[in-house]
C-alpha cells in the first residue's frame, strides 16, 4: 500500500482520498443497537418508564438517534439520511409482520387443543356446547363447496368481463363496466348477502341453501378477479399481440392462445386471492344458508354449515369447549385457505414463462 | 412465391394527424426494397400499412390503394387475417412467445391458425424455417427449451423462421436489427439476401450501409416539417440513390448533412 502511494504523483494521492470516503465500521449499528438497549433497560430500572412495549419503543428511538445522530458526524449528511431510512423502512416491516405472527401463533396454539383427526371427522350433530368433543367435517365441507361453486361462477365471467376491458374495450360501455366492477370492490359482504336475501330468497323462493351462499360469494369474488386479472392482462406486452396478428393469427385465438398463457399466473394469484377472501366470510352466510349443526352434502338443499359461521356460532355459545372448537375451526380455516395458496403458486410455477 | 406490390395514392391518418400522404410506390417480387428517412418520416407507418397491422392502433385510418398482385388488400371483404397470413411481418424488438418452446414458437403461426397438422409435417416446417432462418445449427439440439432462452440476435432469427414457417409471399421488416450487435447485424443481412430468392422483402432501416449493402431498390421518406405529414421524395435503384440521387434533400440525407 504504501509502496503504492509513494509511487503515485501527488494529484493522483489526493483524488484517492477524495474518492474516500469516512465510514462507520461494520459493527455501528449492532453497537448503537446494544448501547440503546442498555440504556431503555436503565431507564426502566431507575423507574423512568415500564412495560415491555414502552422499553421497546424507546430502545428503538434512541438506537434511530443515536446512529443517525454518530453518522452524521462521521459520514456526513447522505449517509446518515440513508441509514434514517433504512432504518424506518425495517421497522415498518416488522411492524407489519407482528400482528400476523401473533394472529398464526395464537391461532395454532389455541387451535392445536381442539385439533385431531376426530375433530376434522367428526359433526357437531347432537353436540351441546359444553360437551367435549364434536368437529368440523360439516363446516369444511360446506365450506369447500360454496367457495367451489362460487369459483367455478365467478372466476369465468371474471376473466371475461376483464379481457373485454383490455382487449376490446372502448367508449362508455366499457367505462361504465369499469366504474361498476369499483362500486363492486366496495360492497360490503352482507350488503351482497342482503341482496340474494331480498333478491332471490324472498322474491323468488329460492331456497335457503349453500348455492344461495355460494351466489352472495360470487358477488364478492366477482370484481377482486375482474380486476387482477385486468391489470395481469395489461401487463403481456403489445410486442407479443402484433407478433400473433402479423402471423395471420385471429384476435381470439391470440388472446387464447397467447396473451392469457403469458398471464396466466398473475391470474391465479388474482383468484386466490379472492378465495381467500370469501372462503372467510360470515356474513352473507348467515343471510342465505344460517347455520347447520350436521353434515349436509347436497349444496342445493336446505342448510350448511361452514367455517365461519362455525366459528362465530361457537363463539356466540361461549363455553370453555365451545371456544376450544372454534379456534380449531380457525386453524382449519387457515390451513384450508395456505394448502389451496400453496396449490395454486405451484400451478403458477409450472405454467409460468421460462427463460431456461 | 413471391409477388409484387403497388401503392397508389396512399393517405394515412392518426385520428386528425395526417402521418403519411400521397405515396406510390412499386415493389417488385424477390427484391429487398429498403425505405429510409429521418424519424417520424412515416416509413413504418407505410410498411405497416402493408399487411394492415396499421389497423391495430385505434384511429389510424388508410386512404389508397395497395395492391398485392393486382388484389386491393382493403378492398371490400378482404379480411385482414386473410392478408397477414400472405404478407408476414419482423418487428424491431425480437417478440418470440414467452410461453412457447423455441419448435412451439416457430409452428406457433400454423397451429394458432386453424388447421390440426401431423407432427412429422411440423417437424419438417420446423427444421425448413430454422435453416431458412440460419438458425438450425445453433438450436438443433434444444427445440424443446423456451424461445426467450435464446440471444437476441437468435431470437430475432428465431422471429424471422417463425414468419416464413407460414409462408407468406412478402415479409415485411421494421428495423429488424436496430435492437441488435454488429454480429447478430451481420447475420440477419446475409439472411436477409439469401431470403430475397424466394420472397419479396420489404425493410425499415435507421442504418444507410444497411440499406446500401442489402437492398436492390431505396425509397427515401421525408417530413415537409414537425406535425406534418411524411411524403415519399424518391425512389430507385439502390446504386443510383446512394451516388447520384435526383434531389436535393436525398443527397443531404443519404451525405449526413441532416436527419
Amino acid at each position: 500500500m504504501s509502496q503504492i502511494q509513494q509511487d503515485l504523483p501527488v494529484s493522483s494521492l489526493e483524488l484517492q482520498n477524495e474518492l474516500k470516503g469516512k465510514r462507520l465500521p461494520r459493527w455501528a449499528p449492532w453497537a448503537v443497537a446494544g448501547g440503546a438497549v442498555v440504556l431503555a433497560l436503565v431507564l426502566a430500572l431507575v423507574g423512568a418508564i415500564s412495560g415491555i412495549p414502552l422499553i421497546a419503543v424507546v430502545a428503538g428511538l434512541l438506537f434511530v438517534v443515536g446512529e443517525t445522530a454518530w453518522s452524521f458526524r462521521v459520514e456526513g449528511r447522505r449517509h446518515a439520511t440513508d441509514r434514517f431510512a433504512t432504518t424506518i423502512v425495517y421497522t415498518a416491516f416488522v411492524v407489519a409482520v407482528i400482528p400476523l405472527i401473533a394472529i398464526l401463533f395464537s391461532v395454532v396454539q389455541k387451535g392445536m387443543a381442539a385439533f385431531s383427526l376426530d375433530f376434522l371427522t367428526g359433526t357437531m350433530r347432537n353436540i351441546n356446547a359444553r360437551d367435549a368433543g364434536g368437529g368440523v367435517a360439516h363446516a369444511l365441507v360446506g365450506t369447500i363447496e360454496q367457495v367451489a361453486m362460487a369459483t367455478v361462477i365467478a372466476v369465468p365471467i371474471g376473466i371475461l368481463v376483464a379481457i373485454y376491458l383490455v382487449e376490446f374495450g372502448r367508449g362508455r360501455l366499457a367505462t361504465w363496466i369499469s366504474f361498476f366492477v369499483d362500486v363492486m370492490t366496495g360492497v360490503p359482504s352482507i350488503v351482497a348477502g342482503l341482496f340474494i336475501f331480498t333478491g332471490l330468497i324472498l322474491t323468488f323462493g329460492l331456497e335457503r341453501s349453500g348455492f344461495a351462499a355460494s351466489l352472495s360469494l360470487v358477488i364478492l369474488m366477482l370484481p377482486v378477479v375482474v380486476r387482477t386479472t385486468e391489470e395481469m392482462i395489461k401487463l403481456v406486452p403489445n410486442d407479443l399481440r402484433e407478433a400473433a396478428y402479423a402471423l395471420g393469427v385471429p384476435k381470439w385465438r391470440t388472446i387464447m392462445s397467447i396473451v392469457l398463457p403469458t398471464a396466466i399466473p398473475g391470474i391465479i394469484t388474482g383468484v386466490m386471492l379472492a378465495v381467500a377472501r370469501v372462503a372467510g366470510e360470515t356474513a352473507p352466510l348467515l343471510l342465505t344458508t344460517f347455520l347447520s349443526q350436521s353434515m349436509n352434502w347436497d349444496l342445493f338443499n336446505g342448510p350448511q354449515a361452514a367455517l365461519p359461521t362455525m366459528i362465530w356460532d361457537q363463539i356466540a355459545s361461549g363455553t370453555d369447549t365451545a371456544l376450544d372448537r372454534a379456534w380449531g375451526a380457525a386453524l382449519v380455516l387457515i390451513l384450508f385457505v395456505a394448502i389451496l395458496y400453496v396449490g395454486a403458486r405451484i400451478i403458477a410455477k409450472v405454467y409460468a414463462p421460462k427463460t431456461h | 412465391m413471391a409477388k409484387r406490390i403497388d401503392i397508389t395514392d396512399l393517405n394515412i391518418h392518426y385520428g386528425a394527424f395526417e402521418a403519411v400522404s400521397g405515396v406510390n410506390l412499386a415493389v417488385e417480387p424477390r427484391s429487398v426494397t429498403a425505405l429510409i428517412g429521418p424519424s417520424g418520416c412515416g416509413k413504418s407507418t407505410v410498411l405497416r400499412s402493408l399487411n394492415r397491422m396499421i389497423e391495430v392502433i385505434p384511429n389510424a385510418r388508410v386512404d389508397g390503394k395497395v395492391l398485392l398482385d393486382g388484389q386491393d388488400i382493403y378492398g371490400e371483404d378482404v379480411d385482414p387475417v386473410n392478408v397477414r397470413r400472405v404478407i408476414g411481418m419482423v418487428f424491431q424488438r425480437p417478440n418470440p412467445f414467452p410461453t412457447m418452446s423455441i419448435y412451439d414458437n416457430v409452428i406457433a403461426g400454423i397451429k394458432l391458425e386453424k388447421r390440426r397438422s401431423k407432427k412429422a409435417d411440423n417437424d419438417d416446417i420446423v427444421e425448413r424455417s430454422l435453416r431458412a432462418a440460419n438458425l438450425w445449427g445453433e438450436v438443433k439440439d434444444r427445440l424443446g427449451r423456451p424461445g426467450a432462452g435464446l440471444s437476441g440476435g437468435q431470437q430475432q432469427r428465431l422471429c424471422i423462421a417463425r414468419a416464413i414457417a407460414v409462408e407468406p409471399q412478402v415479409v415485411l421488416m421494421d428495423e429488424p436489427c436496430s435492437a441488435l450487435d454488429p454480429i447478430s447485424t451481420l447475420a440477419i443481412e446475409e439472411l436477409i439476401t439469401q431470403l430475397r430468392e424466394e420472397y419479396t422483402i420489404v425493410i425499415v432501416t435507421h442504418n444507410m450501409q444497411q440499406a446500401a449493402r442489402i437492398s436492390d431498390t431505396t425509397a427515401f421518406f421525408n417530413l415537409s416539417g414537425a406535425g406534418k405529414a411524411g411524403h415519399l421524395i424518391e425512389v430507385g435503384p439502390t446504386q443510383r440513390m446512394f451516388s447520384n440521387p435526383e434531389e436535393k434533400a436525398t443527397e443531404d440525407y443519404i451525405s449526413g448533412r441532416f436527419g
